[in-house]
Parts: structure tokens; sequence; C-alpha cells
């Protein structure tokens, strides 16, 4: 069982680094959170790997597993959840306001002329006001 | 257990929950309750400093939990000079919005600023290593809101960075407190400390890698090299009080890295002991070259201020990284002294722009501003202070930071880096300011902004609210004028940072209170 966990953390994490490199915002947030994903598992299996033992101590049990991890995990999955949202709206509100989904907004030449095409309404206004 | 080891934390916390609800009475309530509340803050901040210097450390179990099974919060005498400075920062910091009007530009200003101040205050206080994860979070999604708050594209782009970056900053720091967990058993600091002296040699390479970890994160929050791209475009694109309040934002990382890393790599610790340290100072010198050249390369004010304060996080660094009770005390009298100030610079920066009208504080020629001899007066006040020439407190902390390295082997290379940077930095502040005020364009002559004709100046600038850039310089003059005295508080500091033992002692052996209904529970 180790070894497969091991594996999957090992290729999620991978994979939401590879994902964070990209330029666009859709994909490094879908990176990010991959990368969360991944910090939960390793941050579970760090109270060691039991199965079929409780966290919760009662008259029955003789042995258990460390509830301390699920504890971590459950406020860094909340945290993760709840950054991932934000980094969500904010990725959308970029994409608004920069004029297309690049991190860095618009850089490239072809989104320029693109733009010039489509022209926001507040843009337009205020090159307007600057001419008269 | 006394009020001032939880106080500290739990007011802004409150504050924040009454002026969400203070939303329906109206702005102007909200405004005041939040100004209030922070004027409270540095009373009580002041007074924890007092119990601080007074008593040994003093331990909060949180839910009565002792360490190390349950959370704690510790009041030394390092986090309690911490949260005095953070509440000091955000009084002027809100006191120039206030005049400013810059709460009103979106909604929940006074909210997400209480809020920032519970994590900063947290994140100062707690001696849990997952609790410090936690704070971290809040103060940094508060950081988020209050870095765009007032949206604008620039704020956005510099924002997502920003997000990004922390995020997987976050991540990093999950990882390590992952792996130290997984090795040692334990996330309360003292606990780890202890666990960390008794290490086998197999679980040492672990435990290093997870430390280092760390220091990756904390560096991410101070911007050490590698690691500080991030900041010029975040501070340069803010709100001038969101900016001011975040110069104790690095400093977090700068008291982490001392907290957390002085603790769990300390003199106890045998081979692992202070194998922090050499990464901190080369990365610490690296960064204050290349904050220094960035200073004299930035094309706009707020920019060239952001290196600036880059500079400074960077000397802080190397009086960290030289690793000696005397460093350290230089090494917190300078932060204090960079703090209060950088939060100033930013002030400054946002009125000299408002001053130049269209120019805004891009380094080119325009019409004379407004109000030009005080602001030129206090710009030079501060630039004096933030580079570090005599008489103000900037040198002070700058000599003493080089006197406590005078006996460090590479002594050479910290003088050499420390002094010429300084210069750089001058030569960079004294062009900002001759090209702001004395490179003035004649009245009737015209000069382009982004292609478009400027023919007049601002015929006002809206001064209100100088006075807390006053009162932030002031303790410039203060720090020299009894610099013995605060120097000794901050050798106080330092021994007492030193001091493992009794942090550990006093962490580890917290009586809980004692339950008067236990026998009715049983």
């Amino acid at each position: 069982m180790e070894w497969l966990i091991s594996i999957a953390i090992g290729i999620m994490t991978a994979a939401g680094v590879i994902l964070t490199l990209r330029a666009r915002t859709f994909p490094v947030v879908l990176g990010l959170t991959l990368l969360a994903y991944a910090v939960n598992v390793f941050l579970f299996t760090m109270g060691r790997l039991n199965s079929g033992i409780p966290a919760v101590i009662n008259d029955v049990q003789t042995q258990y597993t460390d509830p301390l991890p699920q504890a971590l995990v459950l406020t860094a999955i909340v945290i993760a959840f709840g950054m991932t949202a934000f980094l969500i709206v904010l990725a959308l509100k970029a994409r608004s306001e920069l004029g297309n989904d690049h991190v860095d907004g618009i850089h490239l030449a072809k989104d320029e002329e693109s733009l010039k095409e489509t022209v926001p309404p507040r843009q337009a206004s205020q090159s307007a006001g600057g001419k008269f | 257990m006394l009020l001032e080891t939880f106080l500290p934390v739990l007011w802004p916390l409150l504050s924040a929950i009454v002026v969400l609800l203070a939303k329906s009475a109206g702005f102007k309530w909200q405004r005041a309750i939040s100004f209030l509340a922070v004027f409270v803050l540095v009373v009580i901040n002041a007074n924890s400093l007092m119990v601080a210097f007074d008593l040994p450390p003093q331990v909060y179990a949180l839910g009565n939990w002792v360490a190390p099974f349950g959370i704690v919060m510790v009041l030394d005498q390092l986090s309690a000079t911490m949260v005095l400075l953070t509440s000091l920062l955000a009084l002027a910091a809100m006191w120039f919005a206030v005049r400013q009007q810059v709460d009103q530009q979106g909604s929940h200003f006074h909210v997400l600023f209480q809020i920032q101040l519970f994590g900063l205050n947290g994140a100062f206080m707690t001696g849990d290593v997952f609790n410090l994860f936690v704070f971290f979070e809040v103060l940094l999604l508060a950081s988020y809101g209050l870095l765009l708050h007032g949206g604008g594209r620039l704020k956005t782009r510099a924002g997502l960075h920003y997000v990004a970056l922390n995020l997987v900053g976050s991540t990093l720091f999950l990882f390590a407190v992952g792996a130290l967990y997984g090795i040692l058993g334990t996330l309360n600091l003292a606990d780890m400390a202890v666990k960390v002296a008794n290490l086998s040699a197999d679980d040492q390479g672990v435990v290093a890698a997870a430390g280092l970890m760390l220091l990756l994160v904390f560096g991410i929050k101070a911007a050490m090299f590698p690691l500080y791209l991030w900041l010029p475009q975040a501070y340069a694109n803010t709100s001038a009080p969101v900016a001011a309040l975040f110069a104790i934002m690095t400093k977090v990382g700068i008291y982490a890295i001392i907290r957390i890393h002085g603790t769990l790599f300390g003199d106890q610790a045998g081979d692992l002991s202070a194998i922090h340290i050499p990464w901190v100072l080369w990365l610490g010198i690296i960064t204050l070259v290349l904050a220094a050249l960035g200073a004299l390369a930035s094309r706009n004010l707020r920019e060239q201020v952001a290196y600036v304060v880059l500079a400074s996080i960077s000397t802080l660094l190397i009086g960290v990284g030289i690793h000696s009770q005397e460093a350290m005390a230089a090494t917190l009298f300078y932060l204090i002294h960079s703090t209060l100030i950088a939060g100033a610079m930013f002030l400054i920066a946002d009125l000299i722009r408002q001053g130049r009208g269209e120019a805004e504080d891009n380094f080119i020629k325009a019409h004379a501003m407004p109000n030009a001899v005080l602001m030129g007066g206090i710009f030079m006040v501060a630039a004096i202070a933030m580079a570090g020439l005599p008489p103000l407190s900037g040198f002070m902390g700058k000599l003493l930071v080089l006197s406590a390295a005078l006996d460090h082997a590479d002594f050479f290379w910290i003088l050499a880096a420390v002094l010429v940077s300084s210069l750089l930095l001058i030569i960079a502040l004294a062009r900002a300011g001759s090209l702001l005020f004395y490179n003035v364009l004649p009245k009737e002559q015209c000069h382009t902004v982004d292609g478009k004709p400027v023919c007049e100046a601002p015929k006002s600038l809206n001064i209100k609210g100088v006075s807390s850039i006053i009162g932030l310089l002031s303790v410039a003059i203060i720090l020299v004028i009894w610099a013995n005295h605060f120097h000794q508080l901050t050798r106080s500091i330092a021994t007492q940072v030193f001091d493992q033992n009794l942090y550990q002692q006093q962490v580890l052996q917290v009586e809980t209170i004692a339950n008067p209904h236990k026998e009715l529970v049983q």
C-alpha cells in the first residue's frame, strides 16, 4: 500500500507542478488544486498507514491510528478549497479586465489586434475622453 | 494565564466581527469603530509588551489543552515587540486611509484590515507550527482582499501573481509540516526542539530537508532571492495604506525564520544546529545587491520604494545570518526602524503621485507639484532614514549590524554588500528626489504622457493624513535620541531568543486551569 500511495502523491505533485507552470490561468488553477490534493494525501499518510483501525478511543479497541493528521488534513482541505475558490474568482476577474486568460494579461501582438476589434466600453470611453 | 497572552489576537477578530455587523449602521460607524479598535489594540499591545519584559515567556493554552497536545499562544519579548510594531504601523496606515478616503474605494476595507491584523498578531504569537500555517492563510486571504481593494487592471494582474505564488508557498509549507510531523511526531515548537535534540542519525536528513523547505516558504514571504520578484509589482500597484501595512508582512517571514529555525535548529540540535544560517546569510547578500540595482533601474517612485524596502529586508536577513546575540539585537533594532519608515515611504510616494497629476510618480519631467516644499522635505527625511545616512536611525541600525559582523568569517562580503548597496540606494533616492522636485517644466510648456499632451499641473494637493507620515518618520528621530535605551531592549529580546531552555521550559510546563466542576463530571 505504501508504494501505491507514494506513487500517487508523486504523480499528482508532478502534474500539479507542470500545470502550475503553464501561462494560462485555468491550468494554473487546476495545477494548484492538484498540488493541494497531493499535499492533503501526504499529510494524511504522515500518521502512518493503517487499515481498519479507529482513530477514536473506545473500550473495545486496543490499537489506534494517529488522529492528529486527520485533524490537520481537515483544516488543510477547508483552507485549500477556500483559496481555490478565491483564485477562480480572481482568474475570472482577470479574464474580464485584462482581455485574455494569460497570467500576464495582454502581451501577445495577436491578442492586441483582436482586442482592437472588440474594444471594451470602459476603454473606449476613456480614449474618447482624452480626445475631446 | 494572563489576559495579555491572547488579547492581542482575540481583539482584532472581535473588532472585525463588530465592524462587519456595523455595516447596516452605515460606513461612518464602520470607520469609527475600526479606527477606535486599532487604537485600543495599540494600548493592549503596549501593555502586553510591558508584561513580556517583566515576566518570562507567558503561555496561553487554547481550550485548556496542555502543550504539546494542544495549541499554545506564547507571549515573549520578541512576539510582543512584533505585535506592538504591527499595531503602530496599522494605526498610521488606517489614519492615512481614513483621511484620504482610500477606504471608500471598495467595500469591506475595514473588515479586511481587522482580519489582516488578526492574522498578523496570531502568526507572531503562535507556538505551534501548524497553527502558524493557519494564521498565515488568514493573513494572506485578508491581504489578497486588501491588495485588490479598489480594483483596476494593474492591481488585478499583480494580485493574480501574488495569490498564485502564495498558494504554491502554502502547499510547500504543508509538505514541510507533514514531513516534520512524520518524523518528530509533534508540531509544538518547543516540543519539536526537544525531539530534534534526540534525533537518530537516519532521520536527520528528512528533518533538514523539511526545515530548509520551510526556509523556502518563509523566503517567499520575506521576499528572499530568488523569490522576491512578486514584491515590487504587488507593492507598487496596490493602494498606499495597504502597501504601508504590507511593510510588516515581509517581516513575518523574517520573524518566522528567527522563531522556527532558531528554535528548531538551535544549539541543542547537534549536527543540524544552524544549518539554515549560511543560506540566510548568502541569499540575504545576493538579495541586497539585486535590490540596490533594482532601485537604480526603477521607472517610477513606488517601484523604487518597493526595491528600497527589499534592500532593508535583505539587511535583516544578513543580520539573522550573522547568527550571534549581538547581531540579533542589531537586526531587531533595524527591523523596528525599517518597518515603520518603509510604511511612511509608501504613503509619501502616494502623495507625490497625486501631486504630479498625469505624470504620476514616473521619473519624467513634469510641472512643479503643489506643496513641493513640504513634500520634498518629508521625502528627504524619509530617504535619509531609509538609505541609512546619519543622523537618522537607518544609519544606527546598519552600523550596529556591521559592528556585530566584525568577528564573522565572511566579514568582507557582508561589509562590501551593505556599504556598496547603501551607496547605490543613496544615488537612486537622490536621483528620484532631484527628478521629482527640482527638474520641473516651466508653466507654459507641455509634456506628453502616453502620447497625450499635458499642459497643467494639478492646482492643489490633498495632504490630509500627512500627520501619519510625520508620525512614522518621527520614529527615526526617537530611535536615535534614545538609541542606547532601545538597543538595550533589543539586546534583552535577543538574549531571550537565544535562551532555548527557558522557552521550552515555559511552554512545556504550562499548567491548565483546574476545573472546579471536575467531581460533578466524574
